[in-house]
């Protein structure tokens, strides 16, 4: 992809099915721009993204309450896509690296080999900020 | 002249978009305009009530060009020029 700007970072700290949500449209909205992104998974955010786990559908932040749990599950009843549909895409897309934070694999007891293929490897924080260069950075 | 000509009989490509959510109109406009040559044009129907902005912006950042947009009836119609 040769029309891109410049890279966006995300660093996914929260594993709530709504700020996912929102992850993965900045990332697609970039991806078709042509913008590459990068995405550090911390904590929970790592936690979703288990194999074993990532097929589930998490709980919402808790600022939703019940009315905004209600509208959250009539848009995905009308056929929005979930969160990992839409980082598929922008992997196909465009140019989208997904790393998990290796102090949360630490945290967590994780093995690579026990996360969603969707994740591109494991990376600390230097190399994090080192593939981040100049570009935006974004805490969700 | 021969490639105005030529750009300009290739088929138009159609993509219906409607009742998608951000960012899928522009996702789906990334996606198509991939499968389009130099030139050819694709012709993108959206309700999503961030398109005009969307669109725009997508069209200076990538350099595709847009040649036409309107509205009708929360329609957004926009035809696109593949760069």
């Amino acid at each position: 992809v040769t029309e891109g700007e410049e890279a966006i970072s995300l660093v996914l700290f929260s594993g709530t099915e709504d700020r996912l949500q929102a992850a993965a449209v900045l990332t697609a909205g970039a991806a078709a721009l042509g913008r590459p992104v990068h995405i550090f998974l911390q904590y929970w955010a790592l936690d979703a993204f288990r194999r074993d786990r990532i097929d589930t559908p998490q709980p919402l932040a808790p600022e939703a309450g019940a009315e905004g749990k209600a509208a959250f599950e009539a848009m995905r009843a009308a056929g929005q896509q979930t969160w990992q549909e839409t980082l598929r895409m922008a992997k196909e897309l465009g140019e989208v690296d997904i790393q998990a934070c290796s102090l949360s694999m630490d945290l967590l007891h994780l093995d690579q080999d026990q996360l969603d293929p969707l994740v591109d490897g494991v990376e600390g924080v230097a190399a994090f900020y080192v593939n981040a260069g100049e570009g935006q950075l974004l805490f969700i | 002249m021969t490639h105005e000509a030529a750009t300009q009989s290739a088929e138009t490509i159609q993509l219906d978009a409607r009742g998608l959510n951000c960012p899928m109109p522009i996702v789906r406009t990334a996606q198509a305009i991939k499968t389009l040559t130099t030139g050819q044009l694709l012709e993108v129907l959206a309700t999503d009530p961030g398109s005009v902005a969307d669109f725009a912006a997508w069209s200076r950042s990538t350099g595709n060009e847009i040649v036409s947009s309107s509205v009708e009836g929360g329609v957004y119609r926009f035809v696109l020029r593949r760069k």
